[in-house]
Formats: C-alpha cells, sequence, structure tokens
C-alpha cells in the first residue's frame, strides 16, 4: 500500500525529515510516535502534499503509484485522506455542501458519476448517527465555532464518507475528552478493512488503548529510529522519548 | 449547496470575458465631443419638449463650472471629454413599437446574451419559472421593453425614459432631478445634460408589480460613452423589484458610464434594487475596461418606506458608485448589500451613505470586498444621524478578502451622530484567503481553482442570498469567472 523511502523534506531551506523510511501494507493500522519537534505533522503535510513541503529526496508510492508528482487534490483523488490535527474554519460553507463538493470533486477526477443528492444525504445521516453528530450541525459553516471534540468528529465523518484507501490521523486524539475519544475510535475501527490502511501519528500512548495498532514506530530528529508491536507504544510512555531523542541526534 | 455546485460545474464551460463580443449595427451617432449642440441634438433626437431641453442645459452649464472629482482612492489618465461620442443609436426611422419591428442583428445580440425579448420566449420555459420583463438599453437608446401591456393592467408604467418623457411627461417632470439634484456632483451633472436613455418605471398605491423588471444595458458602439437615467417611483403601499445588468465588449481604449438612478419611495412602499455589474474590466494588464461613474439614490419619502440595494460588482476598469439613502419618512429603512471584486488592475471605490433624517429610521449595510491580483478595492461609507433622527439604528458590517499578495483593501467609513439617542454599530474584517484554508480542501479532493471558488463563495454568501434567485445563480458565476486565475 504506502512505502516511504528514503525522504528529505525541508521547510524554508531547514530539514525536517532526514532520510524517514516506513511501509504500511495494506489492511494494517500503524502509528508513529515521537516527541515534540520530531517531524510528526511534517510527515503528514508531505504525504498529503502541502505546499511549500520540499521534498530534497527520496520517494512516496501508493500501491506502486509516485505521490510526490501529484497535486494534493490529486493525491486525494487516488485515496490520500489526512485528519488535521487543526482542521480548518470555513466561514460560509456548510459541512455538508464542502463534504459534497469534495466527494464529486474526487469522484469526477477518478472518471466516476457523481453522488445523487438523495444518496448523499442517506449516507451524511447514516455516518453522523454512529459518530453521534447532531444532523443539523452539518448544515452549519464547517467547523466555524466547533469545539476541538467536534472538529475531529467532523475529520472522521468526512474520512467515513469519503472512504479513503489510505488515511493518516494527525493528533486525533488531542483536544477529546474521553468520551469523545470513544466516539473517534469506534468510527475509526469501523472503517479497518483488507484494502485499507491507516497511518495514525501521536504524542500519547493513550489513542492507542482504542485504536490497537499492528505496528508501532518512534520518530525522531526526523527518522523512523525504532519499530516495533504494540507493546512499544507502552514502554514509550514509561520511559519517555529521551533515549531515542538522544539516540538520533 | 447546489448553487455551489452549480457554480463550479458551470466554471468550466464558461470563457474569461464572455460578453466581449463586438455586433455590427448600422448606427446614428451625434459628432464627437461635447457642446451646448451636442446637448441639443440629444434633446431633438429625441423629440423632447422644451423643458427637458432647457433641463439639459441648465445642466450642461453648471457642468461646465464645477471639477471632476479627485477624493476617490482610484487612479486614471485625465479623461478627456472632447473625445467621445455622447450619442449612438441603431438606425431606426422611430422606435420600434413591437419586437417585430426591431432589428434582428439586435435581437441576435440580446439572445447572445442570454437576455429573453421575446414574451412568449419567457412564457414557454419551465414550468413554475417566475417572469420577468425586460427592458433593453442598447448604447443610447431603449430597443424594446417587454411585457408592458401585462403589466399595464396592473397600472404599472414600465418603459423607456423616452416614452417617459413623452407620455408621462408629468411624472417625469415632478420627480427626475428631485432625489439626485441636476449638480449634485460631476458625473451626475454631465448625465443630467446629455442622458440619453434608461427606464422608468412608476407603480400605483397600493400595488405589488406582478413581476420582477429589469434593464439590460449594453454598450456595443467604440469611442461612445454610455449615459442612461433611471427613475422608479413606488407610490404609497406598493412593492417593485427590480434587476439591472450590463455588459460590454472588450476594447483597448476606455469608455465612460456615468449613469444616474433615483428611487422615490412614498408611504408604505417598498423598492428592491438589486445590480448585476459585469462591464469590460479591461485586460490583465490593464488596458482598456469601463470606467463607471454611477450616482444612485433613493429617497424614501414616506413614513415606513423602506429601499433595499443589493449590487455585485465584477466588472469595469474603474468603479465610482455609492448607492445611498435618504432615510426622511419615520421607522423607514434602507439598506445596501454590496459584493465587489476586484482582479487584475482593476480599480473600486464603493460603498453606501446612509441618512438618517427621520425618526426611528433603520439601515443596515452588508459590504464584502474582494480584491486579487494588482487590483485595489475601496470600501467608502458614510452613516449620519441628523438632530430629528431620534433612535436611528444602523448596522454595518464591512468584509475584505485578499487574495495574493499584490492587491489592496481599504475600508474608509465615516459616521456622524448629532443626536444621543442614535445607535451605530460598526463591525470590520480584513482576511487573506488563507493557505491553510486552500490545502485543506485541496486535500478533500478540490483543484485549486474549485477551492478558491468555494471559499469565496462562503464569504459572500450572506449577500448572494439577498438577490433574486434566477440571477444569485448568475451572479455567483460571475464571483468564480472573475476571479479565474487569481491564485498561484
Amino acid at each position: 500500500m504506502l512505502s516511504i523511502k528514503n525522504l528529505y523534506v525541508a521547510i524554508d531551506g531547514k530539514p525536517i525529515l532526514d532520510g524517514l523510511s516506513l511501509d504500511v501494507p495494506a489492511g494494517e493500522v500503524h502509528a508513529v510516535m515521537g516527541p515534540n519537534g520530531a517531524g510528526k505533522s511534517t510527515l503528514s503535510y508531505a504525504l498529503a502534499g502541502r505546499p511549500g513541503y520540499e521534498t530534497a529526496a527520496g520517494s512516496v508510492t501508493l500501491d506502486g503509484e509516485d505521490l510526490l508528482a501529484l497535486e494534493a487534490n490529486e493525491r486525494a483523488a487516488r485515496g490520500v485522506f489526512l485528519s488535521f490535527q487543526y482542521p480548518t474554519e470555513i466561514p460560509g460553507v456548510p459541512a455538508l455542501t464542502f463534504i459534497r463538493t469534495a466527494m464529486n470533486a474526487q469522484r469526477r477526477a477518478r472518471g466516476e458519476a457523481e453522488i445523487s443528492a438523495p444518496e448523499f444525504l442517506r449516507l451524511a445521516r447514516a455516518k453522523a448517527a454512529t459518530l453521534k453528530i447532531d444532523f443539523d450541525m452539518l448544515k452549519r459553516a464547517l467547523n466555524v465555532g466547533f469545539s476541538g471534540g467536534e472538529k475531529k468528529r467532523m475529520e472522521i465523518l468526512q474520512m467515513a464518507m469519503i472512504s479513503p484507501r489510505f488515511a493518516i490521523l494527525d493528533e486525533t486524539d488531542s483536544g477529546l475528552d474521553i468520551d469523545a475519544l470513544r466516539i473517534v475510535a469506534d468510527g475509526v475501527n469501523a472503517m479497518r478493512s483488507a484494502d485499507r490502511a491507516m497511518l495514525v501519528i501521536t504524542h500519547y500512548q493513550r489513542l492507542l488503548d482504542h485504536i490497537r495498532p499492528d505496528r508501532v514506530h518512534v520518530l525522531a530528529a526526523g527518522r523512523i529510529v525504532a519499530s516495533g508491536g504494540p507493546e512499544l507504544a507502552h514502554a514509550l510512555e514509561r520511559e519517555g522519548y529521551d533515549k531515542y531523542a538522544k539516540a538520533a541526534a | 449547496m447546489a448553487a455551489v455546485t452549480q457554480t463550479i460545474e458551470h466554471v468550466a464551460e464558461l470563457e474569461r470575458y464572455k460578453h466581449g463580443f463586438v455586433s455590427d449595427i448600422a448606427q446614428d451617432f451625434a459628432p464627437k465631443g461635447l457642446s451646448e449642440a451636442t446637448v441639443r441634438f440629444i434633446s431633438a433626437k429625441k423629440g423632447e419638449p422644451a423643458w427637458m431641453l432647457d433641463w439639459r442645459l441648465e445642466a450642461y452649464r453648471r457642468w461646465l463650472a464645477l471639477e471632476e472629482p479627485a477624493w476617490a482612492r482610484v487612479h486614471f489618465p485625465r479623461i478627456d471629454y472632447q473625445d467621445s461620442y455622447y450619442y449612438a443609436a441603431p438606425s431606426e426611422k422611430a422606435g420600434p413599437k413591437s419586437l417585430d419591428e426591431v432589428d434582428p442583428e439586435l435581437l441576435a445580440v440580446y439572445a447572445k446574451l442570454g437576455i429573453p425579448l421575446k414574451e412568449q420566449a419567457v412564457l414557454a420555459g419551465v414550468e413554475g419559472a417566475p417572469k420577468y420583463a425586460v427592458d433593453a438599453v442598447f448604447d443610447s437608446v431603449s430597443v424594446v421593453t417587454t411585457f408592458k401591456a401585462e403589466l399595464a393592467k396592473a397600472g404599472v408604467i414600465f418603459c423607456s425614459m423616452s416614452e417617459a418623457i413623452r407620455d408621462h411627461g408629468d411624472l417625469v417632470r415632478q420627480y427626475l432631478g428631485s432625489v439626485v439634484p441636476v449638480s449634485d456632483n460631476y458625473f451626475a451633472c454631465l448625465n443630467s445634460a446629455v442622458f440619453s436613455d434608461g427606464s422608468f418605471v412608476y407603480i400605483p398605491p397600493g400595488v405589488r408589480c406582478p413581476m420582477e423588471l429589469s434593464t439590460y444595458f449594453r454598450i456595443n458602439a467604440a469611442q461612445s460613452g454610455q449615459f442612461e437615467r433611471t427613475l422608479i417611483i413606488a407610490d404609497q403601499g406598493s412593492y417593485v423589484s427590480y434587476l439591472e445588468g450590463c455588459t460590454a465588449p472588450m476594447r483597448d481604449e476606455n469608455q465612460l458610464h456615468a449613469a444616474v438612478v433615483e428611487l422615490v419611495v412614498l408611504e408604505d412602499a417598498e423598492i428592491k434594487y438589486s445590480t448585476v455589474q459585469n462591464w469590460y474590466p479591461g485586460d490583465a494588464e490593464g488596458r482598456g475596461g469601463i470606467y463607471n461613474f454611477v450616482t444612485k439614490r433613493a429617497d424614501c419619502r414616506g413614513d415606513r418606506a423602506k429601499v433595499s440595494w443589493t449590487q455585485v460588482e465584477t466588472g469595469s476598469a474603474i468603479t465610482w458608485k455609492y448607492p445611498s439613502c435618504i432615510l426622511r419618512g419615520a421607522g423607514s429603512s434602507g439598506e445596501f448589500y454590496s459584493i465587489a471584486i476586484t482582479n487584475n488592475r482593476q480599480q473600486a471605490d464603493t460603498g453606501t451613505k446612509m441618512i438618517h433624517l427621520g425618526p426611528n429610521t433603520r439601515s443596515r449595510i452588508i459590504s464584502k470586498g474582494i480584491s486579487a491580483g494588482h487590483s485595489s478595492n475601496t470600501y467608502r461609507g458614510l452613516v449620519s444621524a441628523h438632530p430629528k433622527a431620534r433612535g436611528a439604528r444602523n448596522f454595518t458590517q464591512c468584509d475584505s478578502l485578499l487574495i495574493g499578495k499584490q492587491c489592496a483593501a481599504h475600508t474608509t467609513p465615516y459616521i456622524e451622530a448629532r443626536n444621543a439617542s442614535a445607535k451605530f454599530e460598526h463591525e470590520a474584517t480584513t482576511t487573506r484567503l488563507s493557505d491553510d484554508q486552500l490545502f485543506y480542501a485541496m486535500q478533500r479532493g478540490l483543484s485549486q481553482e474549485e477551492a478558491v471558488q468555494l471559499l469565496v463563495n462562503g464569504f459572500v454568501k450572506d449577500v448572494l442570498q439577498k438577490l433574486p434567485m434566477e440571477f444569485a445563480v448568475e451572479a455567483q458565476k460571475l464571483v468564480a469567472i472573475s476571479l479565474e486565475g487569481s491564485v498561484g
């Protein structure tokens, strides 16, 4: 599914990712953990194609296709989804309008028929209900005046509706109370499937109690410095990132 | 939801400025330049009564003594008023009486613009589609007005200004210049001297106009100015919704458009006036385009009179325009909803004046300015409460959106409260279309162009909602086209 090889990324000429390699096979959920400043958000932006994240070297492929040559929207159409750490407010554009416009843009790009209004509304109602989002909230401007938790739930709702092949969840647990965390985690778990892969980026282990990863990677100083099973997350929680940060430096 | 999707769907099939064609139509011109003889020529051409000619000549004499205003934040080379034609009209023996007599070439122009001039064409349209009557003004003259008979049944007068001067002289004489006096300002004064046509509307007491009225202005001739004059009178307890649209060919030279619109609103009457202004804006380097110097004003003479201006300004090289409300009657109210978009080298200095004279008068201003490219966009507004305007209320919101780093947005609000009971609120924001928003939308699958359109449509939504429905869609498309190529 996703394969990152020896990736170097710089922002304003400053190197952030420093030869990062990582493979996430279809059907698996991998976690990337690391201290602040390790390059976690840079990794998610670089994968999603944010302008200004210059790739100096390395490759990123999704099922063999080079992602780095594509614009952000072209990557989205091929199935890359990023659940943002800080979702942006979109004034004046109702959430429903935004999601439908996005879905249809992706479908057009893939040469598929657009989703009909009734089908879209049925889907939105069903997904909103499982994520315990009041349907009326979807008529409001996306993320404007939403609480931190509401914004995160809205990200997962978009993921559920767009149904991507490869999803990046960037610090999805930040700003969530324990009940919201469970709802969001249930939403993510419901999407695990054999033909989809996910990359969960997090600072804390607590999210991983709810979303059990197949593999855990430690990101420090722009590289993956350790990989292991779910037990690695617990070790990190106990011992902290210090030894990895020092080893990487 | 549908509207936004529709915008995006339609953009692909639209060209940058699709109204830029020139039509080859036989035309009569006045001699080039401006003099007393030009004024007499226009008046004679229209067979006007002596009082009208005297009115024009008085305006011309006053205009000679006025100076072109320099306070607006717009820059342009000095206009040579002698280097322009002040009258250009399709050659006809007399004004056409019915559609059958209109030059088929001319009808073809309007068909190309998508303006229905055949009444049956409108009637045969989609089931439930609202009818609207059109007055089509081509350069200096009105070529046809539709649905006159049906409107006449309701007592509504809707005709060209030339016809009104001939057939409804008393009404014209009573109200013309009563809202915008002859020497109100340089451009209004020029218009008073040389105006050639425009629309006239009278809604009798208690009548709710049975359909939307609209005027469609088209500049075609080269080196000619357009000076139209619109006068709408809503008598006691009446209501009318009126829309004007404007387009012009693409030409390298600048052309002058100096219009005057006067609205008279009597007791308990209401006028809703919408504009979709899409004059040719000039090219990306700022060559050509219309100089749009327009005076629009409404006078709420009666108690509880109500007026609402909605404007979508996307065209013109220069826009200088301040649709205003004089709130004279007790409890009268004025509204101004504006979307002004500038791209490339366009300059806009636009806003409104809310003059509170009567007690308990209310006004509301929502202005959305969008600047892109190397353009400059200024909101200029005045809200004033006079000593007798006890309990006057105003709410103003001015939002500016910047796209790119070479454009400018300015907000210049003037507020004068001359009594202690007036309550004025003013809110203003300036934001740049953020990289975060663009990336967020693109991550979800929208192309950069689609993302800009979606975000801009969100920004202007409050105002778009105020337009009559069939024009809201048109306006939304315009917004999208005006901003093509503004990012990246």
